[in-house]
């Protein structure tokens, strides 16, 4: 152990062809602040021609993980490894906000399973619970589980619930879910455990873009709810391919 | 590309797959790819084509293909016993390990796989469009392959035609036995001594709960150490990773794992291990040994020589009942001086 009791940034060898990069051990967007200081820092590095092998790079909460070409590693993966701690402990970290989002949800009990489930169980009702969701910014810190699947912390404390005892086999694609302190929106129909809360009209993953996921780690976002009405015309202009993303970033001022 | 193949049967466990779709693992896209990609090598290269081109990965049964307008040549590499029909009707068995042409109108049964997994490459690579960079099938999201699916009877697959000289290994690609390499970690600080002793001193048997995302294993009960636990701050994850959940049952990540994990990690197959990995199904029995990172890589780099060696052996058919050596003999002395394709540095994931 008294190897993990160095301070950070730390490296961990995840297999023999990647990196992981430890900032902190604690969610928050200080942290998360550093991943994706480092992320900017090998991106203007490969700009310059150097970090060739490092294929793609994962943020996550507290982590940036550097996945290497295979067939480059050689005996030099060490040296690699210590460029890279090197460069993590002197990246800045990320100062430029992220984009803005807001993104209409339909709270409507059929989309909103477990909507009156979690308001008994905390003690609210359920348009206390739409006004907590709608009312707070949330910010992504990472994409996984799933393509364009969007890691969102800020929930509010009073929603916190642990995940259901026993996961849907079914979650429909599109659904608003919370899950401990975290929010997320399914891209894909999927098995899952999250408490679903709403289901959005747009999909947040599009294979065909030239930058396929709506969202980046780093983004914040906030829920406009949406009556049924406005939810299936935007269902229907999305399955169309008539929305444009630009048109729901919001660039209104930022607020504290 | 004017060869085109028809699905008479789809099998099971069929799927389209090249070498993966890296590149978008930040935006929660799985690698997807050939299981085996060293089998995938083989297969294109009994083919003389670029060995990471697009093939049919085949898990259990194999499909039922008949080439339509015009040849098509196709190559086995895996353990099948597959049959051809001719146009008359009347069938033959053919061989996998070597390249075959199926006339227009002809059959080929692949047949069940009966061991591991098992690839079948067409001339030119299977063209459905690239997703992302690649035409691996990623059936979850509905990328790539055939509409993002399994394949259906009655689809076809466009693929190249001609006809070319036919070429057959010396033998099977046989890749080692033995206990799967792992390196250490990223959280086998989450376990103590005694669970880490038994991780690499146990047997473990591949559960049911088997696919391209993962191997769920069975075995001794991988305790965490107290305060630390099964979870931890969700982080990437990769192909082989060994992570521990809370029921101390190690979960072996596949090909088609998702990008980012949550459960502590008590080691991570190496690279060179990864297509062995390939081979488990419900009921194999695994084991795991530490390794350091010189060896891995020496691993790796044993395995892309024994790919390149196992190429180098491709050689002209063999007649029916010829010793193999007659003919590994025959493809040193062809290969070395009419191998107009050899796949180079530029065109093979393996060097």
């Amino acid at each position: 152990m008294n190897c993990e009791s160095t301070a950070f940034p730390r490296l961990h060898a995840l297999g023999d062809c990647a990196w992981i990069v430890e900032f902190g051990s604690v969610i928050d967007a200080s942290t998360h602040a550093r991943v994706l200081g480092l992320a900017e820092a090998l991106a203007a590095a490969r700009a310059r021609g150097l970090w060739r092998d490092a294929v793609e790079w994962v943020p996550a909460y507290t982590t940036l993980t550097v996945h290497f070409d295979a067939a480059a590693q050689a005996d030099a993966a060490m040296d690699a490894a210590d460029a890279l701690l090197a460069l993590a402990r002197d990246a800045a970290p990320r100062a430029q906000p992220g984009r803005r989002w807001r993104l209409p949800v339909c709270f409507d009990a059929d989309l909103a399973p477990d909507l009156e489930d979690l308001a008994r169980a905390q003690g609210l009702t359920s348009q206390q619970v739409v006004g907590l969701m709608t009312g707070t910014p949330f910010r992504v810190y990472m994409l996984g589980f799933q393509p364009g699947f969007p890691y969102m912390g800020g929930l509010p404390a009073a929603l916190e619930r642990p995940r259901r005892a026993s996961p849907r086999a079914a979650v429909p694609e599109r659904s608003l879910a919370v899950a401990g302190r975290m929010c997320a929106v399914y891209p894909w129909r999927s098995p899952g455990g999250w408490h679903l809360l709403g289901r959005m009209p747009l999909p947040l993953f599009d294979a065909a873009h030239g930058d396929p996921a709506w969202l980046r780690p780093g983004d914040e976002l906030r829920w406009q709810a949406v009556d049924r009405d406005r939810y299936e015309a935007l269902e229907r202009m999305a399955a169309a391919g008539a929305l444009r993303r630009e048109d729901w970033l919001d660039t209104g001022p930022r607020t504290p | 590309m004017n060869g085109v193949v028809e699905f008479v049967d789809a099998g099971a466990g069929v799927s389209i797959q090249d070498l993966g779709r890296s590149g978008h693992r930040d935006i929660g896209v799985p690698l997807a790819g050939a299981a085996d990609a060293v089998l995938l090598a083989c297969a294109n290269a009994l083919l003389a084509q670029a060995e990471d081109l697009a093939v049919l990965e085949l898990l259990l049964l194999g499909p039922v293909l008949r080439a339509l307008a015009a040849p098509v040549r196709v190559a086995l590499a895996g353990d099948f016993a597959p049959r051809l029909t001719r146009a008359d009707g009347s069938t033959l068995a053919v061989d996998a390990w070597r390249s075959l042409t199926l006339q227009p109108g002809e059959v080929l049964s692949v047949g069940p796989c009966r061991s591991g997994i098992g690839y079948l490459a067409l001339a030119g690579g299977v063209d459905v469009p690239p997703v992302l960079g690649s035409r691996s099938t990623y059936a979850r999201a509905g990328l790539g392959g055939i509409d993002g699916r399994a394949p259906r009877a009655g689809d076809r697959l466009a693929c190249g035609a001609g006809q070319g000289a036919q070429r057959q290994a010396a033998g099977p690609f046989v890749h080692a036995a033995g206990a799967l390499r792992v390196l250490p970690g990223p959280q086998d600080g989450h376990f103590d001594a005694a669970a880490w002793a038994m991780f690499v001193g146990s047997e473990f048997r591949v559960t049911r709960e088997a696919d391209r995302m993962g191997l769920r294993l069975e075995g001794p009960r991988l305790q965490h150490r107290a305060g630390l636990g099964a979870d931890i701050v969700s982080e990437a994850v990769v192909p082989g990773a060994v992570q521990v959940p809370g029921s101390g049952q190690p979960i072996v990540l596949g090909v088609d794992a998702q990008t980012i994990g949550g459960y502590a990690k008590i080691a991570t197959v190496i690279r060179a291990d990864l297509p062995r990995l390939a081979h488990a199904r419900p009921g194999s029995v695994l084991r795991f040994e530490a390794v350091t990172r010189a060896q891995a890589l020496a691993a790796r780099r044993e395995l892309v020589e024994s790919l390149r060696e196992w190429v180098r052996r491709i050689g002209p058919p063999r007649a029916a009942g010829e010793p193999d050596e007659a003919a590994l003999c025959a493809g040193n002395l062809i290969s070395g001086m009419i191998d107009a394709r050899p796949a180079g540095p530029d065109t093979s994931p393996w060097d």
